[in-house]
C-alpha cells in the first residue's frame, strides 16, 4: 500500500519535450516510473525518450490510457494545461511549475473540485512512492521504501525530512509535496486523510512554514481524526513579518501566519514538534 | 509588488471608483500650480511611500495655502520617512500627492484579499474605519463582515448589500456602494491584485462615499500579463540588495544578523536561518539560490550577500537533488575565486554525490570549511561569526 501513486500508475507528461520535462522524465523512467507518453502541442506524432508524443491530453487519453499526469509547462500556460487534463478525465494531476498567478489558481481549484480531480501542487516537488513510482523532481536515491508518510509545503525541506527518516532506517510509505503557493490544489488535510487510511504508513511527518493557516487547520484535523503519530517541523521562526520568503505563500501578513502561532496550535492538538530542522528523524524515532 | 497611493487612485478613477481631486508632484516647482489647479482653500499633502503609518510620522499634513504645501514638499522630497511599518532607515519620498480637503462625516473600512481558506476573493468591511483593522477584529468582531464574492456572479448585488448593511449605509449610499463593489472586483481581477485596502472609506459632508486612501498589492506572479502595472514599479521603495536579487531571479530578504546564508529552496533557506538562530547565531539574510545552483547563480548570490558589510561568514547549504553535489562544489569554488571572498565560507553539501562534492571542496586549495552535517555546519558558522 501507499498513497496516490504506485507501480500501476500510468503517467502522462505535459510539457514532455521541453528541457525540464525531458530532464525529469529521464530521471523518473530510470527510477521505474511507467511513463506512457507526453503532450507537447504541435509535436504530436513524434516519439521522445521512446514514448509517443501527442498534441492534446484528450488524444493521449484515447491512445495510451494514462491515469495520472505531471505538468512542466511554463506558468502562464498552466491554467489551461491543468484544466485540459482535468476535463480529459485524468484523476491525479501533479503540477511542478512555480509562479502561476493566484487568480488563475482560484479558477483551476474550482474546476478540479467540480470534476472530482486531485491536484497536487503547483510549485511543488511532486509525489513519490519509494521503490514504485516517482512523479516529480525529487532525487530518487535518498528515499527508502518504508513506513513514514511525509507531507510538505517545501521541496528541499522535504528532502531533509526524507534523508533523516532514511538514515534512521524507517523509510517512507509515500512523500507528497503540496507546494508553497497560497492556493494549493491539495491541502495538508487532504493528504493526512490518505495517510490515515494507508495501512503501510505508521507515522506522519508534516513539514510546514510561515504564512496562511493551513497548519492550524491541519492541527485541528489531526486532533479529531488522525490516530497515527504526527511529527511536525515549521520553517520560518526567524522570518520577518511582511516579507515574502521565496514561496508566494510564505509571508506573515497582518500578524497572522507566524511559526510561533502554528507551533503552539500544533502542540495543543497533540502533534509532536521537531524544534529544529536537524531533529526531525530523532523525533520520529522517539514517537515510534 | 506594491503600488503607491496615487497609482492606486489613478486605477480607482479609471474604474469609476470615487476619489478626491488631486495631483501628484515630483518637484517643489510643481506645487503651486497643482494647488491652484485643484482649487479651494485647503489641501491635504501626502508623502508617497510604500508603508503605512504616514500620518502619525508627519508624512501627511493639512495645509491652508499653496505656500505651506510648497514648504512641505521642500521638507520631504528626497528625504526618508520613518514610520512604525518601515525599518530605521525609512522609505525615500520622491513624490507627494496633493488633494482637495474633504469634510468627513464618518470613516469606514473596506478591503479585498484572496482568502486562502475559502479560496475566494473576500471583501472585508467595517463601520469602524481609519484605525487598525486588526484591533477592530479583536475588540469588535461584530462590526466586521467577511463576504466571499465571485466575479460576474449573480449574487454580487445581494452580497454588496450585506456589506453595506454592516457599514450602516443609508439607501442613497448603498446605491453608490453596489456598483462600487462591482468596479472594485473588476479592478481586482483585471489587474491581478492580491490585496486592495481603502482605509478610510469616508462619507463626506454631502453624504457621498469617497476613497481617502488606496493601498494595492499586485500578485508578482502575474506581472507578465500586466505591462501597465509593471511600469508603475518604483524600485527606490525596495531594499537595493533585494531589488538586485529580484533582477537576477534570486529570492533575497535582508535581515539584521551577520551570518550570510545561501541555500537552495525557500523552505530550506528558512530552515537554515532557524538552525543558525537555534545555535545562538543571527542570520544576515534569507537567500534562495534556486533549484539549479549553477556557478553563475552562486556567483551572483555571493556578490549580493557580500554587499552587506555586517556579514562575517557565509554558510552555503545545498541539498543536491537532480543537480549533483560534485558539480555544485565546482560551481561554489569557481564563484569564490571569481568574487575573491575574504571571509570564511562554510559549505554543507547533502544529497546526490555529496561525498565526492566534499572531497572536491577539500582539495580545492581555497579556504572553504566543508561540513556535511547541518547542525555542525551551523555551529561552526556561529562560532566564526563571533
Amino acid at each position: 500500500m501507499s498513497i496516490l501513486v504506485n507501480k500501476d500508475t500510468r503517467l502522462l507528461v505535459q510539457g514532455f519535450t521541453g528541457s525540464q520535462g525531458t530532464l525529469h522524465s529521464v530521471q523518473s523512467i530510470s527510477y521505474g516510473t511507467n511513463i506512457v507518453g507526453g503532450v507537447t502541442p504541435g509535436k504530436g506524432g513524434n516519439t521522445h525518450l521512446d514514448k509517443p508524443v501527442f498534441n492534446t491530453v484528450e488524444e493521449a487519453v484515447k491512445e495510451v490510457e494514462p491515469n495520472a499526469s505531471i505538468i512542466f509547462v511554463p506558468a502562464k500556460f498552466c491554467k489551461n494545461s491543468i484544466i485540459e487534463a482535468a476535463e480529459a478525465n485524468i484523476k491525479l494531476i501533479v503540477c511542478i511549475t512555480e509562479g502561476i498567478p493566484t487568480l488563475d489558481m482560484l479558477e483551476v481549484k474550482k474546476t478540479v473540485d467540480e470534476l472530482g480531480v486531485r491536484l497536487i501542487g503547483p510549485n511543488c516537488p511532486g509525489v513519490i512512492t519509494p521503490g514504485e513510482a516517482k512523479l516529480g523532481i525529487m532525487p530518487g536515491d535518498i528515499h527508502l521504501p518504508g513506513s513514514i508518510g511525509i507531507i510538505s509545503r517545501s521541496g528541499t525541506l522535504t528532502y531533509e525530512a526524507v534523508k533523516q527518516t532514511t538514515d534512521i532506517g524507517f523509510g517512507q510509505s509515500s512523500c507528497v509535496g503540496i507546494g508553497g503557493d497560497p492556493i494549493p490544489g491539495s491541502s495538508f488535510v487532504d493528504i493526512l486523510k490518505l495517510f490515515e487510511d494507508d495501512e503501510k504508513t505508521e507515522a506522519i511527518v508534516m513539514v510546514g512554514e510561515i504564512g496562511g493557516n493551513a497548519e492550524e487547520t491541519a492541527a485541528e484535523y489531526i486532533r479529531d481524526n488522525i490516530s497515527k503519530p504526527v511529527v511536525s517541523y515549521i520553517a520560518g521562526q526567524t522570518a520577518p513579518a511582511g516579507k515574502r520568503m521565496g514561496h508566494a505563500g510564505a509571508i506573515i501578513a497582518g500578524g497572522k501566519g507566524t511559526a510561533k502561532d502554528k507551533i503552539e496550535k500544533l502542540k495543543k492538538c497533540g502533534v509532536h514538534i521537531a524544534d529544529n530542522l536537524v531533529s526531525i528523524g530523532e523525533k520520529v524515532s522517539e514517537v515510534l | 509588488m506594491n503600488l503607491h497611493e496615487y497609482q492606486g487612485k489613478q486605477l480607482f478613477a479609471e474604474y469609476n471608483i470615487p476619489v478626491s481631486k488631486g495631483k501628484i508632484i515630483f518637484s517643489p516647482e510643481e506645487v503651486i500650480d497643482a494647488c491652484n489647479e485643484i482649487g479651494g482653500t485647503k489641501w491635504v499633502v501626502k508623502t508617497q511611500v510604500h508603508a503605512g503609518g504616514r500620518g502619525k510620522s508627519g508624512g501627511v499634513e493639512l495645509v491652508d495655502s499653496p505656500e505651506m504645501a510648497l514648504e512641505f514638499s521642500k521638507k520631504w522630497l528626497g528625504k526618508r520617512l520613518v514610520t512604525y511599518q518601515t525599518d530605521g532607515k525609512g522609505q525615500l519620498v520622491n513624490s507627494i500627492l496633493i488633494e482637495e480637503c474633504t469634510e468627513i462625516k464618518s470613516e469606514l473600512y473596506l478591503s479585498a484579499v484572496v482568502d486562502r481558506e475559502s479560496q475566494k476573493i473576500v471583501f472585508i468591511g467595517s463601520s469602524e474605519g481609519g484605525v487598525n483593522i486588526e484591533d477592530v477584529a479583536k475588540n469588535y468582531p461584530d462590526k466586521i463582515i467577511y463576504q466571499g464574492v465571485e466575479y460576474k456572479d449573480k449574487n454580487l448585488v445581494d452580497q454588496s448589500i450585506n456589506i453595506a448593511n454592516v457599514l450602516k449605509l443609508n439607501d442613497d449610499q448603498t446605491k453608490q456602494f453596489v456598483p462600487m463593489i462591482e468596479n472594485l472586483l473588476r479592478l481586482f481581477v483585471e489587474n491581478d491584485l492580491s490585496l486592495l485596502e481603502i482605509n478610510p472609506l469616508v462619507i463626506n459632508d454631502k453624504g457621498d462615499l469617497l476613497c481617502l486612501d488606496a493601498k494595492i498589492n499586485i500578485d508578482s506572479n502575474a506581472l507578465f500579463r500586466q505591462p501597465k502595472i509593471n511600469d508603475m514599479y518604483d524600485e527606490t521603495q525596495d531594499d537595493p540588495q533585494e531589488a538586485e536579487a529580484a533582477n537576477n531571479d534570486l529570492s533575497y530578504v535582508s535581515l539584521d544578523g551577520n551570518i550570510g546564508c545561501m541555500v537552495n529552496g525557500a523552505g530550506l533557506a528558512m530552515g537554515t536561518m532557524d538552525t543558525i538562530k537555534y545555535f545562538g547565531g543571527n542570520p544576515a539574510n534569507f537567500l534562495d539560490v534556486g533549484g539549479t545552483a549553477t556557478q553563475e547563480r552562486v556567483t551572483k548570490a555571493f556578490k549580493i550577500i557580500l554587499r552587506d558589510p555586517d556579514v562575517k561568514v557565509v554558510l552555503v547549504n545545498i541539498f543536491g537533488g537532480i543537480v549533483r553535489c560534485d558539480l555544485i562544489a565546482e560551481g561554489v569554488i569557481a564563484a569564490i575565486k571569481d568574487v575573491n571572498i575574504k571571509i570564511p565560507v562554510v559549505v554543507r553539501l547533502e544529497g546526490n554525490n555529496a561525498e565526492l562534492g566534499a572531497e572536491i571542496l577539500l582539495n580545492s586549495n581555497i579556504r572553504i570549511i566543508s561540513i556535511n552535517d547541518l547542525a555542525e555546519a551551523a555551529k561552526k558558522s556561529v562560532e566564526l561569526a563571533k
